[in-house]
């Protein structure tokens, strides 16, 4: 080919393809950070975190249960809660279904009493893998009901997110008055003088960023965590230019002053008793 | 209507074609000597009833274009429409001064209120300085401070929404804008003075719920309200921005779409044509209902006021409950 028929651009090969490595089907895996290669059970025994790097991997919703409430207290409720279709959005059941299949979830959000070393807490997490743990009617209603639950029984609240999508635009105008009912809901709380903390994880975004999960008595994240308002790509295509290294992760706002502490995943459930005990001590709660 | 300035929107272009005709007519009849008034007559009965035809049945991506009309009144144009003494406040105390967020103390007849609103520009020029009516964080922040002036003076307040969001930027997210939205939301859910929301040209996402909790939200019959940006949503959905007008169609983000969903407690009449047509009118709609609201609120006591503001948001959601439905 002559070199005025040449393309104009380089073929750069995507770092996923770079490694030819074979690896063997379910026995191994890549980090995604730092590209070593995992035994997958050494990884899941290591709670998803890459033993090399601390590269923070998502978790689902039970997982991040298993790992936050003693064994068996979790109770979930609100569980009859489910959504419906009412804008007849176009693949809206279907992704439903999918979802559903794929977490053996009802929705994006699991919500219950909880107890973390043997104090009672009411808890929340939402599920990335549920339609990007996105907002909409069904989380709205669960989480203020776990909140009210808590102003009833007098308890702290636990709010974990991974919830990429924000506020869910398969329920229209709805998704984002559940921003509004949540932050109602929490502000009755800080009225009694109940501790919320909020524990960001790897993503949260839009909505779900500009509602509960950034209104805390304590905000924490995880490590590397994307955490923001507007996605990357939105805030590229606005400023036509790349985003410095960074840009949106846990550290980043912390520097920033939007997070109080940075934990890593093994030490979040005895960072979160600690600091519920300084609040109160566990025995002024009245849950058991 | 001929004016050459006047925008036309697309689904206006048969009404504006007959008038055009009407005006040929009048005109060479006039050289000509002759009476045309019958036809006259005719074709201007045409037009009114072309136009109550198109205006009766509008779709939601005509209510788009209306609301997106770039002569549509703005938020400082019902301010001074409405109020009198309105005295802009500015700043956040902590930061800066966002102008796409204004607000500031005014009277409503003889009330004194906290009016918080969300100013785009009329011209390329202020659309410059307004950001296009995108606000920071420091706007939202300039918002809490002036609506907790109003609690502290017992001032009810009332804002103006017309934003298709906050800024999606460096700065924005620095500075911490989800956080200033959230705080808000919480912090407005429990203002312990009277607050009316009113959506007056576009309700864009959480820049626009970020002063839109109250007592009442008020919207004007061509406004529309939206939890993404049609084109947004058509990207994601088609992968196509042009079908915006079918997205718009799905969200149901029109005021008689979120009346009946209760999302909004009132539609505002505006003129046939919209409000950039007679925005006096528009104003004098939106100040009747203010103050018939207001009035009930302020003999509203408190604690009423504030239960029934958290069972209004607390009953927002569409979804099934088997347990309940069970019973």
């Amino acid at each position: 080919m002559a070199w005025f028929h040449r393309p104009k651009y380089t073929i750069i090969r995507r770092p996923a393809e770079k490694s030819e490595t074979k690896i063997p089907e379910g026995m191994w895996v890549k980090c995604e950070k730092c590209d070593s290669i995992l035994l997958k059970q050494e990884l899941d025994d290591n709670l998803n975190v890459c033993p090399k790097c601390n590269f923070h991997g998502r978790i689902t919703a039970k997982r991040r249960v298993e790992l936050t409430a003693d064994e068996g207290t979790f109770q979930a409720m609100f569980e009859n809660i489910r959504p419906v279709d009412f804008l007849k959005f176009p693949q809206y059941p279907e992704k439903l279904a999918s979802s559903e299949k794929k977490t053996g979830l009802t929705e994006s959000v699991l919500t219950g009493r909880a107890k973390i070393n043997g104090m009672q807490v009411a808890l929340a997490v939402t599920d990335f893998f549920f339609m990007g743990g996105s907002l909409g009617s069904v989380m709205g209603e669960r989480i203020t009901s776990l909140i009210e639950l808590a102003i009833n029984e007098n308890l702290p609240v636990i709010i974990i997110s991974a919830s990429g999508g924000g506020a869910r635009m398969h329920e229209g105008v709805m998704s984002l008055m559940q921003m509004a009912k949540i932050s109602a809901g929490l502000a009755r709380l800080s009225d009694k003088k109940l501790p919320y903390i909020s524990v960001l994880t790897d993503p949260t975004g839009g909505g779900v960023t500009a509602s509960f999960a950034m209104l805390g008595d304590l905000n924490i994240a995880e490590p590397e965590a994307l955490i923001m308002f507007a996605g990357p790509r939105v805030i590229e295509g606005t400023i036509k230019q790349k985003l410095p290294a960074g840009f949106q992760r846990s550290e980043f706002l912390q520097e920033h002053g939007m997070i109080d502490t940075i934990v890593n995943r093994k030490d979040m459930k005895n960072t979160l008793f600690n600091l519920l005990s300084n609040i109160r001590s566990p025995k002024q709660y009245a849950g058991r | 209507m001929a004016d050459e300035h006047y925008h036309v929107l697309e689904f206006e272009k048969p009404v504006y074609e007959l008038k055009k005709k009407i005006e040929e007519l009048k005109h060479s009849a006039r050289e000509k000597n002759l009476n045309v008034d019958a036809e006259v007559k005719a074709l201007e009965d045409k037009v009114t009833s072309l136009r109550s035809e198109i205006y009766k049945n509008l779709d939601p991506w005509q209510i788009v274009q209306i609301m997106r009309h770039q002569k549509r009144p703005k938020t400082l144009d019902y301010i001074s429409m409405i109020f009198t003494d309105f005295t802009e406040m500015h700043g956040d105390r902590s930061f800066g001064d966002d102008k796409a967020v204004i607000g500031g103390m005014a009277k409503l007849n003889d009330i004194p209120v906290m009016l918080v609103g969300i100013q785009k520009g009329k011209d390329t020029k202020e659309n410059i300085m307004r950001n296009f009516g995108c606000g920071l964080p420091e706007g939202y922040r300039k918002a809490l401070r002036l609506m907790k002036f109003a609690e502290k003076f017992h001032m009810p307040v009332i804002t103006f929404i017309d934003t298709n969001g906050a800024f999606p930027g460096l700065e924005g997210e620095e500075r911490g804008v989800a956080e200033a939205i959230a705080r808000n939301l919480l912090e407005m859910s429990h203002l312990k003075v009277p607050i009316i929301v009113n959506v007056i040209g576009e309700g864009g996402s959480g820049g626009a719920l970020g002063i839109g909790v109250g007592d009442r939200v008020l919207m004007f019959k061509y406004a529309t309200y939206s939890v993404i940006s049609f084109e947004g949503c058509a990207s994601i959905l088609w992968k196509d921005a042009a079908k915006a007008s079918e997205a718009a169609k799905i969200l149901k983000p029109t005021a008689k779409d979120l009346l009946q969903l209760n999302v909004i407690d009132e539609i505002i009449e505006e003129p046939m044509e919209g409000a950039h047509v007679d925005p006096e009118t528009a104003a004098a709609n939106l100040k009747k209902a203010l103050v018939a609201h207001l009035s009930i609120l302020l003999e509203t006591p408190l604690e009423e006021l504030l239960e029934k503001r958290y069972k209004k948001f607390r009953s927002m959601g569409v979804y099934t409950d088997e347990a309940q439905s069970a019973i």
